[in-house]
């Protein structure tokens, strides 16, 4: 299984294993990784899985489209950056394994 | 302590009622069930009969009820389809007289809404929590200190309404020692005409909120000549998509009554409800008094089942299916919080409150979607406050009596909570 690898706000890795097809957040929350929360459950509907793409694999996740539903709820996150997405709009793939993403100062 | 018989009474009819009335009939906007705490059979029926259901001609006009939790999820992320506009109506089933509608960015849409909405939102991010979050708990502690012992009070009017309204002086930077104006305005705004209480026609209420009007435009004046601040007044004056506002007395005062309302009654509401259920769940209290961090999970519980917003209103701009329902353009379409955050398909034991739920805030009360509630962490954070300084404090708070509701379809309020913490 691809392994993903989310580092807290204060720097604290957790490398987790999660079936190919779930979504970066579940791999989260299925895991018990603190700092996403994920209220709305993977509906794109709120903006409580922010996450922050490693440089090294914004390609390989994307970003999201203009325009989309997941463009307008990041914008209402409070510090986004270039590299924001919200983890429950990114499937894992096994061209993901070794993913690492960061997490914001809280969600929001 | 068990509920007085004529409870127990008025349940049984209701239980009944909502078993034989045909479905046409039924009418979930009476805020008489509000009141009197009755409304859960009638959205146990609808989820299982009729989840998108249409009531014609009803207390508040004709409208779609939407009741269970996916559906909900549906109307939210839908605003293309689902407007909060407010000359269509807004956000709430009150229809009311155009020249009534106010304007502010609960009740606009996207892209008009999105820019509004940022200039605020600063106030309540993460890092700016953390800057609160020292005067919230020096606050809580003052509060449960000062509350009597061995004695019935209200605790409503002396930790709900106490609490959230000198959160809203730190919030606007407003002046403490007049901060009841800042409660009635709030109540005022949101008072439905039938209650019975001072707001007994739309022309009344805008006459009192003219009063607010008046000094929060003082305020802004006296801010936009100020460098900005970190307060809501000077940041919508600063604001590049809000400097202007003060010009249009109708959407400045609609943005005014949205961020008082948002920033009050809704978690005023939880702080009461809290402390009912606890009392109504005693081997929830010994769970948490066994394990005070259970405080965490407990509060999104809490606004769970509080569910302090009943309803959220839309209108449709185009013609959409919805739950097997052909919506239609123009159609008001209603979303029950209060009946999503008991949709037994999404939420497991729906009516039990159960304090170290897994996934606790998978519940509806702040909404979802571009209107989700922006304050939902300042909200979670007052409360999370306030329950580790009462469980270091109390052992035990008896609920005396039954609590009093408010007569609304909109506010899931309590206006009366007699108390007793034993010495």
């Amino acid at each position: 299984m691809p392994k993903i690898t989310f580092i807290e706000h204060d720097g604290t890795p957790h490398t987790v294993e999660i079936a190919v097809g779930k979504s970066v957040m579940q791999a989260a929350v299925e895991n018990n990784v603190p700092g996403i929360d994920a209220d709305c459950g993977g509906e794109c509907a709120c903006a409580t899985c922010h996450v922050y793409v490693d440089a090294a694999w914004i390609e390989k996740t994307g970003l999201p489209a203009p325009g989309s539903q997941e463009a307008s709820m990041l914008s209402f996150a409070a510090v986004t950056q270039p590299d924001s997405r919200l983890s429950c709009q990114i499937p894992v793939t096994e061209a993901l394994d070794g993913l690492v993403v960061r997490m914001p100062e809280g969600q929001h | 302590m068990n509920a007085p018989v004529h409870y127990d009474a008025a349940l049984e009819e209701a239980k009944l009622n909502a078993a034989s009335l045909p479905l046409s009939e039924i009418d979930v906007s009476d805020p008489k069930l509000y009141q009197n705490d009755v409304y859960y059979p009638y959205f146990e029926r609808l989820r299982r009969e009729d989840p998108v259901h249409y009531r014609e001609d009803g207390m508040y006009g004709s409208f779609w009820s939407v009741t269970k939790f996916k559906d909900i999820m549906a109307v939210e992320t839908h605003p293309e389809i689902y407007s909060s506009e407010a000359k269509l109506g807004g956000i709430s089933i009150t229809d009311r007289p155009m020249r009534y509608r106010r304007s502010s960015f609960i009740s606009m849409d996207p892209p008009r809404h999105d820019e509004q909405r940022k200039v605020v939102s600063p106030i309540v991010a993460p890092a700016n929590l953390n800057n609160m979050s020292d005067i919230i708990r020096q606050r809580v502690c003052r509060v449960l200190d000062n509350l009597p012992r061995n004695e019935t009070f209200d605790w409503v009017k002396l930790v709900s309404i106490e609490l959230t309204t000198l959160m809203l002086t730190t919030l606007f930077d407003f002046p403490e020692d007049r901060r009841h104006k800042l409660t009635y305005w709030s109540d005022v705004a949101t008072q439905d005409v039938n209650a019975g209480g001072v707001v007994d026609s739309e022309e009344k209420r805008l006459e009192i909120l003219r009063e607010a009007l008046a000094e929060f435009t003082a305020l802004w004046h006296e801010r936009a000549a100020k460098p900005p601040g970190f307060d809501l007044i000077s940041m919508l004056a600063h604001g590049e998509a809000t400097k202007n506002l003060v010009n249009d007395p109708q959407e400045f005062l609609g943005n005014l009554t949205l961020l008082i309302v948002g920033g009050n009654d809704t978690t005023r509401n939880s702080m009461s409800g809290g402390l009912w259920a606890l009392c109504k769940n005693p081997d929830e209290w010994d769970k948490l008094r066994a394990n005070p961090a259970l405080v965490t999970s407990m509060v999104p519980e809490i606004i769970r089942w509080q569910s302090p917003i009943v309803h959220m209103r839309r209108t449709a701009v185009a013609d959409a299916e919805l739950g097997g329902k052909q919506i239609k353009q123009g159609n008001k379409v209603v979303m029950w919080y209060i009946s999503g955050n008991r949709d037994e398909d999404t939420i497991d034991r729906p009516n039990d409150f159960i304090i170290d739920r897994a996934r606790p805030r998978h519940h509806l009360s702040f909404g979802f979607g571009v209107h989700r509630c922006v304050g939902n962490r300042l909200a979670e954070m007052q409360l999370i406050t306030l329950w580790e300084e009462i469980v270091k404090r109390f052992p035990k708070i008896e609920l005396m009596e039954e609590p009093e509701r408010i007569y609304s379809n909109f506010i899931h309020g309590i206006s009366r909570m007699m108390v007793r913490i034993p010495a």
